[in-house]
This record gives structure tokens, sequence and C-alpha cells, in this order.
């Protein structure tokens, strides 16, 4: 850890309200608004408790196959002909992605709290599968949002779902993708609040979500942290994450808050471009408040919210988590943008170079990568969170590039 | 609180309060349907501010979100539906229901104001809750708008003393956890928490969420300071469009009779 002390610390939020600055907060119904704060207390709890920790330690090594792999793209760097490319392998974890770290924590919540029924929702359906892993893990019903739109583009991982136990109910509503999928969540889980947790996917959602879903999220940072200390005997000078909600972004940012000769960058999905539809909520939103925290939207003037569109579905979301929201606007974080075409390139340029198959998601933070690693001179170290990997995607890959499977 | 609403629950019986929502099938349709409401003997009237996320209703008010929204409405219609509202009925109080986003997007003290202007008498806003407060109330209760909160089965003793604190107008009693028009809560349950609810509000509490036959409202008007009736409403703006004013007039004119002689026939 660095010397800095808590007082000037970006580490310390959100407040007790649950605010990061303007941001966060709980905008839920008032029915929910009693298991919220048990959720809170719960958690609070859960956090000064090293059995807690123990079990959650000993999945992530066990069950997920923590740590992930620090490692250096010799070929991808070379090619870019800058700073030197670092990659964390979260893409290597069980269920593909790094979506499992913070299902791990919230199943181990909800089984504290006494609750027996499990709900979710998901875009490309990484959170889906990994929620209704752990389901199976831990013996529990597992019901997955997911849009109309999603399911057909992510066939892979509904039928993943559906092997692991889950029962996937596609939301027809609005566009059919996250959104709707979080409001139908919302919806079962006004009407089951007695028995029901929501494992909530991303840094997002009313407070405690963003706090604990980051605090799960944070063994990449805290991992990623350790092991270049160890290898170069550095911190990295750029870490860089794609950003939907914004959950693997926080969780390799947040450890490396403080330590202020560390730049980062926010990668949001520029769609068919800024001017087009899109789905980067910092670069073409405003504060607003949707599903329970107040954070940059995709909305009208009069508050109507706008859909969100990337070629990527877990991107696919008009909002941003709050604490980004915040750290954008104290200006500790770097975001930019990426379009879907750009992001393609970048998908493949990884393939080529790396013989890795990333996911859509962090094609958009490679994409950003390979633009900004030829300006920087070749002692410098970028640091990208893989976060997921691209099994899933390829269908919808081979669709954009006139490839019939 | 207003004169409007005090008065609408002085009336020695039960009070029916409706909603429908703005702007549904389109804003030039609403006022006639409003009217029909007046028309059928409702108390007070809930008119609904559509948005694209309606998180706490069913599949009947999210589709008439949609319609309204679909139909181009916009805040400037609800306001100036509300207004003219107010131009007819001088003494029917007007409650806008809605969400966080649409209300709070210019700021609150720019909706506290545009609702005095409007003549609305009281907000009900879904999403925000005690503890977000500062987001709204304050301007509402600034402008003399009153803030109506709602209070659900998991609002427990502890919690009830800080949704009652800066509420006024009326509290609003959903009577089962879920979202509108779903399920129907046994009279039994409603009895026993008018009993808690009344042990600690100054206000009159209404009961809503599921209410949908004149037998349903006139259970529930039996316990209760007021009968919420939505969904049904909504159903028949969705089935009659442009045409709804009659149906919406004579399922509102049977609620009516049976919320106003509840209590006769105990």
């Amino acid at each position: 850890m660095t010397a800095t002390s808590p007082a000037n610390s970006f580490r310390n939020q959100p407040d007790e309200r649950g605010h990061f600055g303007q941001f966060g907060g709980r905008y839920v119904a008032e029915t929910l608004m009693p298991l919220i704060l048990d959720l809170e207390k719960e958690y609070n709890a859960a956090k000064q408790d090293p059995a807690f920790h123990a079990e959650f330690d000993d999945l992530l090594e066990h069950y997920v196959g923590r740590p992930s792999p620090l490692y250096f793209a010799p070929r991808l760097t070379e090619e870019l002909g800058g700073a030197q490319v670092w990659f964390k392998r979260d893409e290597l974890n069980h269920t593909g992605a790094h979506k499992i770290n913070n299902c791990i924590g919230q199943i181990l919540l909800a089984i504290r709290m006494g609750k027996t029924r499990i709900i979710a929702e998901t875009g490309a359906g990484q959170h889906g599968v990994a929620t209704a892993t752990v389901c199976a893990r831990f013996g529990l019903p597992c019901v997955v949002y997911m849009g109309a739109t999603d399911v057909a583009r992510q066939a892979p991982n509904v039928f993943r779902m559906k092997l692991l136990g889950a029962e996937v109910v596609p939301v027809t509503a609005g566009a059919a993708t996250l959104k709707d999928a979080m409001n139908e969540a919302l919806r079962d889980w006004v009407a089951n609040v007695h028995d029901t947790f929501y494992i909530i996917g991303t840094a997002a959602g009313p407070h405690p979500y963003p706090e604990l879903v980051r605090d799960f999220q944070s063994v990449i940072g805290k991992e990623a942290r350790a092991q270049m200390l160890a290898r170069t005997g550095r911190l990295p000078d750029l870490l860089v994450a794609a950003i939907g909600g914004g959950s693997n972004a926080i969780g390799l940012f947040h450890p490396f808050l403080d330590d202020t000769s560390v730049k980062m960058l926010g990668v949001e999905a520029a769609g068919y471009g800024l001017d087009k539809d899109h789905a980067a909520s910092l670069a073409g939103g405003r504060p607003g408040i949707l599903h329970g925290n107040k954070t940059y939207l995709l909305q009208d003037e009069d508050g109507q919210i706008i859909e969100g569109h990337s070629i990527s579905a877990g991107l696919d979301y008009p909002g941003i988590g709050p604490e980004h929201a915040w750290l954008r606007d104290v200006g500790r974080v770097d975001y930019t943008s990426v379009t879907d075409t750009e992001a393609l390139e970048g998908f493949q340029l990884l393939c080529r170079t790396e013989g890795i198959i990333p996911a859509l998601e962090p094609s958009h933070a490679i994409a950003a990568v390979a633009k900004v690693t030829p300006t920087m001179p070749k002692d410098c170290i970028v640091l990208v969170n893989l976060c997921g990997r691209g099994d899933k995607d390829i269908f919808s890959v081979a669709e954009h590039l006139g490839v019939k499977l | 609180m207003s004169a409007r609403l005090s008065a609408a629950f002085a009336k020695g019986r039960p009070a029916l309060v409706t909603f429908v929502t703005g702007g549904d099938p389109t804003p030039e349709a609403t006022p006639a349907i409003l009217d029909a409401l007046v028309e059928g003997g409702a108390d007070v009237i809930e008119l609904g501010m559509p948005f694209t996320d309606p998180m706490a209703d069913g599949p009947a008010i999210q589709q008439a979100n949609l319609r309204s929204l679909g139909a181009g409405t916009k805040t400037a219609d609800i306001f100036r539906i509300a207004a003219d509202f107010r131009a007819r009925h001088p003494d029917v109080p007007l409650v806008l229901m809605g969400y966080a986003n649409p209300m709070t997007i210019r700021g609150p003290e720019w909706f506290a104001e545009e609702c005095r202007e409007a003549g609305v008498d009281g907000v009900i806003c879904v999403d925000i809750p005690p503890e977000e407060d500062p987001e709204l109330g304050p301007a509402l209760r600034t402008a003399g708008i009153s803030l109506i909160r709602l209070a659900t089965p998991t609002t427990d003793e502890a919690r009830l003393p800080a949704v009652l604190e800066g509420s006024s107008g009326f509290l609003y009693y959903v009577s089962v956890a879920g979202i509108t028009g779903m399920q129907q809560a046994a009279v039994a349950s409603i009895e026993e928490a008018m009993a808690r609810l009344k042990a600690k509000a100054t206000i009159p509490v209404v009961v809503g969420f599921g209410v949908r036959t004149p037998e349903q409202a006139a259970a529930f008007a039996k316990v209760a300071d007021g009968v919420v009736v939505g969904s049904a409403l909504v159903d028949l703006v969705g089935e009659h469009g442009s045409n709804a004013a009659g149906p919406v007039r004579d399922l509102t004119k049977a609620l009516a009779d049976a919320v106003y002689s509840a209590r006769e026939s105990a």
C-alpha cells in the first residue's frame, strides 16, 4: 500500500449512505428497502468475519482457479511498437470470465442471509453462467433473466445455463437486452423478497451492491499489483479495462487508486459511433437515476432512457457503475470509447499475435491499447484486464466478418 | 397538505383513488379519461408519468407506459394535461405518480414548481425511499406539494416513522410485496396492516396494488381510508384506446358505489 492518508484516499468510497460523491445511493421501491438494509448489515458483518474471507479465498483458489496469471504479451507488444503490454488473465477463470469472482462472494452472502432462491440478470450470458454455476455448486434454484435479443445472439451461454440447472427467462420488453433483463429481475425480486437473493452482475444497482461487487472483484487488482511487483519490481504505468457496468474495471483499478504514478483508462463501447447508437454513458450521457443508483445514463431531455447499442452484449447497457461516474468527475480515471469495428479489429489482433481468443468485451480494451501504446516509450508498462474469453462470441464475430459457420 | 386532499378524505366514507397513465393511448385522449374518472365518482386522481423503465409495474401499466411514450408523450404534455384538468375540476385532488428520473432530471425545484403551477396536489415517486429524500422531498415541501410515500408489507415498526416523516396527503399502503396489478392480498392481512399503520399515521391510509373489482375494493374499504384502483382501469384504456372514457366511467362508477357504501353493509 502507498502512504496516502485515508482522508486523501480514492479508496474510501462510498460514504455510509452509499454515495460516491453525488452518485450511487439507494433508489429502490419501499418493498426492497428493508432487504437492502439487511444486506448492508450482513455484508458489513461478513467483511469482519475471517471465516467468510477464508471460504471466499478457498473457493477462488480451488474452484475458480485463482490467482489468474499475469502475462507479458511479446508479439502484441512488438507489433504495436511502444509500451510493453501485459494481460491479467481473468479469462482463464472457471466459466471463462471475471464474473465468477463476484458470484462466489454473493452466493456466500445469500447463504449467510438464509436465502433459498437466486435470481440474476445477464447480458452476454457470462454473469448468468457464473450465477448458474455457483447455484449448482451450492444446490440453490436459479432463475436468470435475459433479454430475448441476447438469448438469440448468445445461444451457447443459454445452453450452458440450462445444463447447469438454471431457468432462463427471455425478456421481450424494450430492446430486449440487459436493461430490460434488469427491470424484470427487479420485478421478480420485489415479489419474492422473503426468500430470494438477487445476484447483481456488475458494480451498479442500489448500495451496497456497487461496493460489495467492487470488493469481490478487487481480487483482480490485488493479485495483479502483487504479481507485477514480484515480476518487474515496479507498478504498471497504465491500466486498461473495458466498461459496461464496470465491474472488471473497478476490480482492477481499485487496489491501484492511491498509487499516484499509475494512470487508468476505462473503455466504453462506442457501438456504431458516438454520433450514432452506442453504449458509452460517460461519453454520451448525463447523471440520472435508474436501477437503484444515480449515475451517468443515456437519456433524453425528459429523462427517458435511451437503449444502448454495442456489438458486445456485455457492454450493451445505458448506464455505468456509480464509482466510475465519480472517478471520472474527480479526474482519477480517464475514459475513452471504441467502436464495434475497432473492437472486432482488437479481437482479431489478439488472436493473431498471442494465440488468445478474447471476448468482445475485452476486445474493446485491446482496441484502446492498440491506439495508446504506440505513443508510449518502450520501458512503460500497460496492464490490460483480459476479463473474458471469446468462445461465446465466435458465432457473432463470424457473422460480422461475413463468414458462414 | 392541500385543502383538496384533506377534503377528499373528510367525506365520512372511504375514498376511491384511481390511477391512469398520462398520455395513454395519446396525450389528446387523456383529458376525457380523467373526466370519466371524476364523473364516475373518483375522489382522488393519480396521473401516471410515463417512464421507459417502470420497474415496479406489472404488464398492464408497463404496456400503458409504452403506449404513452410511443404516442410521443413528453413531460410538458403531462403538466399541460394536469393544468387543464385543474381548470376543469377546481376541487378534485390530482396526484402525479412515477419514477425518479423523469421527476428529477431538470432538478427537483423545477419539478416542484411545475407541479405547483399546474395545480398538482401531491407526488408519488416509486423509487425515492426516505433514505434518498433530499433528491425530491425538500423541493416539494417548499412548493407546498404533498410527498406521498409508500408503505409495504416489508415496512416494519422500526422503519415506519422514517416513512411517515416528511410525507403528507395520505400514506399509500402497497397491499402485497410485488408489482402493480398482479396478486391480491388477503383481507385479514390488510386489517392487520391497517391497525399497525393507523396507530402511527396522522394522515389517511389508502390501500392499493391488485385491487381490480368492486367486490375487492369494498372489502378493503371496510378497513382503509381509501382504495386505489389502477391496472384494471389501465386495462380498459388498453382495450378501448381513444374510446375508453365510457368503459372507464362505468367501472369507476361501480367501484365508487362499492367503496362509498363499504362500511354500511358491514
